[in-house]
């Protein structure tokens, strides 16, 4: 064992996750026939747990343009921008996503995660304050830990919690700096913008939303959170990511600060670590494209989440409050959790099983995504397979002892 | 006096700690924090939140890299209300 004997703790706990049934965290796909369909052990199961928002990862267009780029540009760029220079594509990216925002910069990461430790790193340093949601995602508490500012965490969602640890602060010196998500990746509930944008005002801080899971969501035109509640004048920086409704990889910063590019020669970051590679950056445009243009597949995913998120209260589950196209089913322990999440892959649905401390409120979650792409048939059948293993394992009562009691 | 301070201070972080863990707590200034409360990281950013409004002070995350007992996180909040 040696060095790894400090981990023994969490190899305990993921071997008694494994006895329980497959790995839920080395799912192997034979094959993924759509954005909805996959054949895991030669079996046809509905893919609900990929983040697939508009289902674009196998459209055509952006297809394509990806197969002519790996053609003319080959398959990876070997480098850094810094280092091995940036090709057209990724200039012509920045410029697609500062204009779709309707900002003046914007800088392309390798990933979501990188683009918050490049970003957050680099904006508060030393005698700063980092004033991060409780329920942030790990990037950016790995972004806080990658700086050197004071980090203070806030109740999830509270605005009032967030404008006293604010006012805590009162006489120190440094800049401030509150960060966001947009839509929260684990119960899908959404950051009240409006409010934070109301205490960054008063306390003089600066405000990065982190729109990972709502640009292509959220919004009129799919800008997310921010433009859905009407404040992207008062948000400093937006960070989001490819690897979810533009179906790539790839994360990304827009802003309006005066000398934003001077990120480009401090963020480490994005300095060392190869760029994306031309055919990623291909396909991405495209789909940024119909992100822009194709408000009908935002309209199609919502409506999908409320026929999931409907269903699924109507049986007995528990879920987050609203519907949103992140749908977690609360579990009431971790067997139970185990069981439910073997039985949903056995019974034809793949979804997430989130543990705690990934979790809030320390509850394991059946984390399920949907997409444009589901057929509302799709989504009936998720229910029908939910509904049988939810009274065999006992989370919903079974059928006799309803009609007994 | 600093001992009766330390005692008060080692008294809340207790009360911090039920809150958060949801369950009676038993500890003294040696207290380890990850390996005797088998705490893990959330919870003890939890605890520094409850006690961040107890003693109304900001306890940056930060600073907790060199806590491990309890008598580390009572001096450092000890450290920090006489700093404020
Ligand atoms: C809120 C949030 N930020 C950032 C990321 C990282 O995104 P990426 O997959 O591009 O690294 C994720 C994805 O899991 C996320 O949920």
């Amino acid at each position: 064992m040696g060095l790894l004997q400090k981990h023994l703790g969490q190899l305990e706990a993921y071997s008694g996750i494994r006895r329980a049934g497959a790995d839920p965290f080395q799912v192997a796909f034979d094959a993924v026939l759509s954005p909805t369909e996959g054949l895991i052990n030669g079996k046809r199961v509905i893919l609900l747990g990929t983040n697939n928002y508009l289902g674009l990862t196998f459209d055509q267009e952006s297809v394509e343009a990806s197969v002519e780029a790996v053609r003319r540009w080959g398959t990876g760029t070997t480098g850094s921008r810094i280092a091995n220079g940036s090709y057209g594509a990724h200039t012509q990216l920045e410029q697609s996503l500062a204009s779709f925002y309707g900002r003046k910069h914007a800088m392309v990461f390798t990933t979501g995660y990188q683009a918050n430790l490049g970003v957050l790193s680099a904006l508060v340093g030393r005698g700063d304050h980092l004033i991060l949601d409780a329920d942030s995602h790990a990037s950016i508490y790995d972004g806080a830990r990658l700086g050197h500012a004071e980090v203070i965490r806030f109740r999830h969602n509270d605005p009032e919690d967030l404008y006293k640890r604010l006012r805590r602060l009162e006489g120190q010196p440094g800049d401030r700096l509150i960060v966001v998500e947009g839509i929260y990746s684990m119960m899908g509930d959404v950051a009240p913008l409006r409010e934070m944008v109301e205490v960054k005002k008063e306390t003089g801080a600066y405000l990065l939303v982190d729109e990972a899971h709502s640009m292509g969501v959220l919004g009129e035109k799919g800008r997310g959170l921010a433009e859905a509640a009407g404040v992207e004048e008062d948000v400093d920086f937006i960070v989001g990511t490819f690897s979810k409704s533009l179906g790539a990889i790839g994360g990304f910063c827009v802003s309006d600060a005066d000398d934003f590019d001077i990120l480009r020669v401090v963020s480490r970051p994005y300095m060392f670590t190869a760029s994306l590679p031309p055919a990623v950056v291909a396909s991405t445009l495209k789909s940024l494209e119909k992100v822009e243009a194709d408000g009908a597949l935002r309209a199609q995913l919502m409506a999908n989440a409320e026929r999931l998120h409907a269903g699924l209260n109507a049986l007995g589950f528990t879920t987050g409050p609203k519907a949103s196209p992140i749908v977690a089913v609360v579990m009431p322990d971790l067997p139970t959790a185990l069981s439910m999440w073997n039985g949903l892959l056995a019974g034809g649905v793949y979804l997430n099983l989130a543990l705690p401390p990934a979790t809030p409120n320390n509850r394991p979650l059946l984390r399920s995504s949907v997409s444009a792409a589901h057929t509302p048939e799709q989504i009936d059948e998720v229910l029908a397979i939910f509904e049988w293993v939810g009274r065999e394992f006992g989370v919903l009562p079974s059928l006799d002892q309803r009609a007994a009691g | 006096m600093g001992e009766v301070v330390a005692d008060l201070t080692v008294r809340e972080i207790a009360r911090a700690a039920e809150t958060v863990l949801g369950q009676p707590v038993v500890l003294t200034p040696a207290t380890d924090i990850a390996r005797d409360l088998a705490v893990d990281s959330l919870a003890l950013m939890n605890i520094v939140m409850e006690l961040e409004d107890k003693f109304d002070l900001s306890i940056p995350l930060d600073r907790m890299a060199l806590v491990q007992t309890v008598g580390d996180l009572a001096s450092l909040i000890d450290e920090l209300r006489t700093k404020a």
